[in-house]
């Protein structure tokens, strides 16, 4: 019989603490969308994921009212375009990325990820194409998310690739100066990029899934904080051990809700991807668990400390709750996404370089970060190979997601509006990489990567 | 298949009826109730069994949620599936 208090518990989880599913997400596979000519391919396109993610919406809205429990996005993740692209002789991939907008509208998803590209070791046909077209891609579609991985700890990190990374996010940033520089925001660029990411910007279907999948992405910090804060006078271990009783009781929901959808919709079901992922509503944070943990300010020093333990806690509770993980799996720091962490930036205590040294710590990698616009192209790849550097060495994912605010500098802000947020510049040191950017080639993979 | 039923708002004449008798329509059997009342605030659990449901269940949770509306009350009905995942291994 169910406690009546455990009843409680779970409605004031949802009702005043925020707990929602943040994403039911489909992986469609493309791969037998390929063919030479690409009008050929867009409609494969269209129609399969049409076919596929028909009733997408619906099941997952029908599961929201029966469960009561809030699923914030439905979303598509798809094979990589670049793969599909190597087949056409027209490589025009803007044309595909509108043929993803329009199946996206058609289906009633708020995002398609997979406008992407895997170039860790080197560019085959369709990569460069596909990046080339990112900016404009971004440009003249809404729903559309796109990812490029640079590196990975068994192959090193492609530095020509990086090199056009920071070029592609500054036409990115350019072509959408008009609106908010939303481009970037848009657009990942990973090292060790997961397959069955459920999250966007970087969700894209990976060619080893199957034909279609079922994945989940959790949320939760407001349940985590709320927690922490009504239990007072907790020692370290005993905030580890209530975090990852939360984690748990969090990431039961994302099973049940994966496996319920993966069950009415007819789709396996993947993983869950037992995340922390906080949104701009106050009380939604991630920085303020930190905060609560007992930082003055999230940024200050212990956050590096704190953020690892509070990392570390939600995958253990998580992983028992769910029979497979996967994706990113970790607590997300996405500056602009998340309230505590504006403020922090806003007053200036919490800073790139601080945030770089989270990122080792946790899920994910310098995400939604303004940064001002008038920084070097050379300067956003030195940014992306120093995370691809921290994800290559420790064996994990990391990811750059920067947006340069053109026309503004530190101390103006940028609104992107709903889960996106609103982010302050924050200051970049200015000194040039440009040499060091310019040289090319690949950083060989680490010593990691020899485990055979 | 079981539902839980939950009201928590102010106290006032009628509301564990109210609720009942939509349960009725919808031929929906009330297995359990318990309720307290701390100062003004009254909170009521209600396990249903809704396996003889005469509607589609999305439509009992529409129609609880606008009685609450209707009474200044939060009524929500859920599948308690939700809550066995939760707090049972």
């Amino acid at each position: 019989m169910i406690n009546h208090n455990d009843i409680l518990e779970t409605i004031t989880m949802i009702q005043e603490e925020n707990l929602d599913i943040r994403t039911i997400t489909m992986g469609i596979s493309l791969l037998d969308c390929c063919h030479s000519d690409i009008d050929v391919v867009c409609d494969k396109i269209y129609n399969k994921i049409t076919t596929y993610a028909k009733d997408l919406v619906k099941t997952g809205e029908q599961i929201e009212k029966e469960f009561g429990i809030p699923i914030i996005n439905k979303r598509i993740s798809v094979t990589p375009i670049a793969m599909i692209l190597a087949a056409c002789e027209n490589k025009d991939a803007v044309k595909i990325a509108l043929t993803l907008e329009k199946a996206a509208v058609t289906c009633g998803v708020n995002f398609i990820g997979g406008f992407s590209a895997l170039v860790q070791k080197g560019f085959a046909h369709g990569d460069r194409e596909l990046i080339e077209a990112i900016p404009e891609a971004l440009a003249v579609t809404e729903h559309v998310c796109s990812s490029v991985n640079i590196g990975s700890t068994k192959t090193g990190i492609n530095m020509d690739a990086v090199k056009l990374m920071g070029e592609t996010v500054v036409k990115a940033a350019e072509r959408t100066k008009d609106n908010n520089c939303i481009g970037p925001a848009k657009l990942v660029v990973f090292c060790n990029a997961p397959e069955d990411n459920p999250f966007m910007a970087g969700a894209f279907h990976g060619a080893g899934e199957p034909d279609c999948v079922i994945n989940v992405g959790v949320s939760g910090p407001g349940v985590v904080r709320a927690a922490l804060a009504k239990s007072k006078g907790l020692d370290l271990t005993q905030v580890a051990d209530l975090i990852k009783r939360t984690a748990f009781k969090i990431t039961r929901m994302g099973q049940l809700v994966g496996t319920e959808a993966s069950k009415r919709l007819g789709v396996p079901f993947g993983i869950v991807d037992l995340s922390l992922a906080p949104t701009p509503a106050v009380g939604d944070s991630v920085a303020y668990i930190l905060e609560e943990i007992g930082l003055d300010c999230c940024g200050c020093p212990g956050t590096t400390a704190a953020l690892a333990m509070l990392n570390d806690a939600v995958k253990k509770g998580g992983v028992m709750a769910s029979s497979h993980v996967g994706g990113l799996s970790g607590a997300f720091i996405p500056v602009s996404e998340d309230a505590g962490m504006i403020a922090a930036a806003r007053n200036g205590c919490l800073r790139l370089e601080k945030l770089e040294a989270m990122t080792a710590v946790c899920s994910v990698g310098l995400d939604m970060i303004v940064i001002p616009g008038d920084t070097s192209a050379a300067t956003i790849s030195a940014i992306i190979a120093d995370e691809a550097a921290i994800g290559m060495v420790n064996s994990k994912t990391t990811a750059v997601r920067v947006i340069p605010a053109i026309g503004k500098n530190v101390g103006d802000e940028l609104e992107f509006g709903g889960l996106l947020g609103s982010g302050p510049v924050m200051p970049v040191n200015t000194a040039s990489p440009e040499k060091f950017i310019n040289r090319g080639g690949r950083i060989p993979a680490p010593m990691q990567s020899l485990k055979n | 298949m079981r539902a839980v039923i939950s009201v928590i708002g102010k106290d006032a004449v009628g509301i564990l009826a109210a609720v009942s008798a939509k349960c009725s329509d919808y031929n929906i059997n009330v297995l359990e109730v318990t309720q307290s009342v701390l100062q003004d605030m009254f909170v009521m659990v209600m396990m249903t069994d809704i396996s003889a449901i005469n509607a589609d269940f999305a439509s009992f949770v529409d129609e609880m949620d606008a009685l609450g509306k209707e009474k200044n009350l939060s009524i929500r009905a859920m599948h308690e599936d939700i809550f066995n995942a939760m707090h049972n291994i």
